[in-house]
């Protein structure tokens, strides 16, 4: 049996230092804005990075339906985060699940998947704060006394927090999601590795719909001190934080990491056509692959399995590097890295590396870890249907030895099909390609 | 994306495993066949003062008796060392060669992917707790970020951070086997390394790979991991008697016992194993996935996840659950858990459901989390091969509510051609893999 049902994708949801929405999103990158500032989720006195993403406030119980308004409590900030582009993910796509309208639900809660990418969610310090030192003795940690006396004062539901998991599972109760769900934890390949996966199950036709993408919170002291740590961090321009993202560049000098979510709604077509659904773009081609390199923390320098990814995406979608017309990095700001995938791009797109436009977004959206897939993957379906390609921001000047066409001014172009990849720390590598149906759609 | 052909048959042809019952395949098998206990008091760390202080720990192992190179995976975490054993194990049983820049395998390394079920490793605990007591201004009630950070970055090691990463076992697995296929870490809970095995067993059948590693690693026995599960009294605390505390579906039962491992088995297309020639140990013939979307503590009520995980297993199978000769049960020895999946077997199984043989080997292992399926295939692997059930240990004192036959004690000589591999994860995640006989 031959079976490949077509995916396309029918719904946007995002939260990100831009703004709640991913209208917010695309109309902060085309006005080349900047969601990254000073740290206020905490003092970072004593971190070497002090600037970071973070996103506009908002209140979780209007994204949550009174009934499950109590399991807020045990919402880490990415649990969160997700939950509210859920929301805006489904409500843009027209279907209507339990928490929208309960009267009216338009889906078949088996026939819906689930696949987030997904951080190591770290704890919340202050929460632990009490109890660790409660366990002291003469100013030093003691186990006996953690177990006897400082565990109990661990809130019981405490690991609920911070199981990974937990985002899909939140979103699956609150909207009643019972198809496969699943929680991809490659970092920052996360979530193209998870839009990869549910498109596939939609494909293999195990789902009708699927809710994918990713969400990470990583303005917080462990991760970003992580991240300080792994020398990735931008440390040279706490006074400058709209200036310091800087990929490609010449003066980059590493990433700045911030916090968000962003969610897509995958359809067969069928499915999407069926209900008169709007179509924003058609999932054509993933690829998956590996970096090897023991030194984990860093992409290999030839790029070679972000290479990899980028060819069995583009035989995946049966297309020549010459139809894409737009290409959307990981682009972190670190310049090894950058470099790294400068050079994987440009050997796998070949000739057509000079002339395809190549548009980073993380001096504007800041590095989001387990969402930035997605956010990306958002952002190359908002410029593929508004046949626009907005600048990037802070590449001024292009790194030597980074050949690839930067996108220095917004333009107006039709774009044909897109490619987003990303590669994490620990090697793993996704692109996914997607191509503008519009000519072919009737309606 | 390209049309798929969804009929290429998976096979199994490698399995590698360490584990609380040891550190190989046959010795795992033997332990479960002769009812012995994976559990101890716990040595990890001193949880001598824990509610709980017993775990099914891995015992006498160092991954570098496993490999060559160990240098190059010297800061791996207990996870990641974990998987290094058995991805060594599985490889060499399969015939793929490991750490070498030339394989003469006949595997395209392009094709040669890794899906694992992967938990978070343990924080550095001495740092960790070190930073926290010195930051926590009790008589403001608030954290001194600057105390935090200056004990925190001076006593943090990159390494050991990036290590805790879930994506690092694969990581490691990747620079072991030079495998630049798809690779994806899940971590869904108690039900992570089913799916994975589940997950790429579709990678395979779809083509986009002929060989995929995969299984799961874990080791959450370590103080927050134990903290966090005796605060959800998941765990039991029957401390005066750790190897009989396991004891799944019985009327006493109080809770899981926190173990620790990796487990790893060789997913293969059919026509890669037989052009290379290897022996084929079983055919992945079902995979069905479900979530409970119920409660964030609980498994809903009738169990419809699970019912529905198992059914799409079948569905995909495309046989009848007739035809399941065992189950192997996620049987956790929690209350909920035990009850409400015999609940769900009863809802799918129907005539059969008390005459198809349901065990439970965490009886003896305990319970590997993120590693816990992958463990508990390997066991239908060798049910199959031998043609025997493995026992669920602890059965003394039957739950009247439970009415399966759950194999009490004592393995069973019977013939086991098909056999179902059940594991649900907190949150409300339902994963069931099938398997067969391959003939």
């Amino acid at each position: 049996m031959m079976t490949s049902a077509r995916v396309v994708i029918t719904g946007l949801g995002a939260i990100t230092p831009l703004g709640l929405t991913a209208s917010e999103l695309w109309a902060g990158l085309c006005a080349g804005a900047c969601g990254i500032g000073p740290i206020t989720a905490f003092d970072p006195v004593g971190f070497s990075c002090k600037i970071a993403g973070e996103v506009p406030d908002y209140n979780i119980r209007q994204y949550v339906p009174k009934t499950h308004r109590k399991a807020t409590k045990l919402m880490s900030r990415d649990i969160e985060l997700s939950v509210i582009a859920a929301h805006e993910a489904l409500t843009d796509s027209g279907l209507i699940t339990k928490a929208i309208d309960a009267e009216n639900v338009n889906i078949d809660p088996t026939r819906v998947a689930i696949n987030l990418g997904a951080g190591f969610i770290s704890c919340d310090l202050v929460e632990l704060g009490p109890a660790v030192a409660a366990s002291a003795i003469d100013g030093r940690f003691d186990i006996h006394k953690w177990g006897k006396e400082g565990l109990e004062l661990v809130t019981p539901l405490w690991l609920l927090k911070y199981l990974p998991n937990m985002l899909a599972c939140h979103i699956g109760i609150i909207h009643d999601i019972q198809g496969p769900s699943n929680t991809i934890t490659c970092a920052e390949a996360g979530a193209h590795l998870a839009i990869a996966e549910a498109s596939q199950i939609i494909a293999r036709g195990d789902s009708d719909i699927a809710l994918a993408g990713g969400a990470e919170a990583k303005v917080n002291p462990m991760v970003m001190m992580r991240q300080c740590l792994f020398k990735r961090a931008s440390t040279q321009d706490n006074e400058a934080p709209e200036s310091a993202c800087r990929p490609f560049d010449a003066d980059a000098k590493g990433s700045v990491f911030g916090e968000g979510a962003g969610i897509v709604i995958l359809e067969s077509l069928e499915n999407a056509q069926g209900r008169g659904a709007r179509i924003y773009a058609e999932v054509v081609g993933i690829g998956q692959s590996n970096c090897i390199n023991p030194q984990y923390q860093r992409l290999e320098p030839d790029g070679k399995g972000v290479r990899l990814a980028i060819e069995k995406a583009m035989a995946d979608a049966e297309i020549e590097p010459a139809d894409l017309d737009l290409v959307m990095p990981h682009g972190t700001g670190i310049p090894a890295d950058d470099l790294a995938e400068a050079g994987a791009i440009e050997a796998a797109l070949g000739e057509a590396a000079g002339k395809t436009v190549v548009w980073p977004t993380k001096s504007m959206v800041s590095n989001t870890g387990a969402a930035s897939g997605a956010i990306d993957v958002i952002a190359a379906v908002r410029a593929l249907t508004d046949s626009k390609i907005p600048a990037a921001k802070n590449c001024d000047k292009i790194a030597a030895g980074c050949n690839l066409n930067i996108a220095r001014q917004p333009q107006s172009k039709k774009i044909r099909y897109a490619l987003c990849c990303s590669y994490t720390f620990g090697g793993q590598t996704a692109a996914l390609v997607l191509k503008n149906i519009d000519g072919e759609m009737l309606n | 994306m390209t049309e798929k052909d969804t009929t290429r048959r998976v096979v199994i042809t490698g399995m590698g495993v360490v584990c609380p019952l040891g550190n190989d395949v046959e010795t795992l098998w033997q332990g479960i066949l002769a009812g012995r206990s994976g559990v101890a008091k716990t040595t990890v760390f001193d949880a001598s003062t824990f509610p709980t202080t017993f775990g099914a720990e891995v015992k006498d192992y160092n991954f570098a008796d496993h490999i060559e190179n160990a240098d190059l995976h010297k800061d791996s975490n207990r996870g990641s060392g974990f998987v290094l054993g058995a991805t060594a194990q599985a490889c060499r049983a399969a015939g793929i060669d490991v750490e070498t820049a030339e394989p003469t395998d006949g595997i395209d390394r392009e094709r040669l992917g890794i899906y694992l079920g992967a938990g978070e490793g343990s924080v550095d605990n001495e740092a960790f707790f070190a930073a926290l007591v010195e930051a926590w201004d009790a008589e403001k009630n608030e954290m001194d970020w600057g105390r935090w950070a200056r004990v925190a970055f001076e006593r943090m090691d990159p390494m050991r951070e990036l290590e805790q990463e879930p994506s690092m076992p694969a990581a490691h697995i990747a620079l072991l086997t030079g495998a630049r296929g798809p690779t994806r870490s899940c971590l869904t809970a108690c039900a992570a390394s089913t799916q994975a095995v589940g997950e790429a067993s579709m990678i395979i059948r779809t083509g986009d790979a002929d060989v995929m590693i995969a299984g799961g690693a874990h080791s959450m026995i370590h103080p927050l991991g134990v903290t966090g599960f005796n605060r959800l009294t998941a765990i039991s605390t029957r401390n005066d008697s750790p190897q009989t505390a396991s004891r799944p579906f019985a009327a006493g039962r109080d809770g899981f016992i926190l173990g620790e491992g990796a487990a790893i088995v060789i997913l293969e297309s059919l026509s890669s194993a037989k052009k290379r020639g290897v022996e084929i140990l079983a055919e992945v013939i079902g995979y069905g996935s479900s979530a409970d979307a119920f409660r964030v503590t609980d498994m809903h009520e009738e169990g419809r996840g699970a019912a529905q995980a198992i059914t799409a297993a079948l569905a995909d199978a495309g046989i009848s659950y007739k035809d399941v000769d065992y189950i192997n049960a996620h049987g956790t020895s929690t209350m909920e858990n035990d009850s409400i999946e015999t609940k769900a077997i009863k809802a799918v199984f129907k005539d059969r459901a008390k005459s198809t043989p349901v065990s439970s080997v965490k009886s003896m292992l305990g319970h590997l989390i993120g590693a816990a399926g992958a463990a508990e295939l390997i066991t239908c692997v060798l049910a199959i091969r031998d043609n025997i059930v493995p026992p669920t240990t602890n059965l003394n004192d039957p739950d009247p509510e439970l009415d399966l036959d759950y194999v009490p004690n004592e393995p069973r000589k019977m013939p086991v051609n098909v056999a179902m591999n059940e594991s649900f994860g907190f949150g409300g995640q339902n994963n069931v893999v099938i398997i067969r006989r391959y003939e």
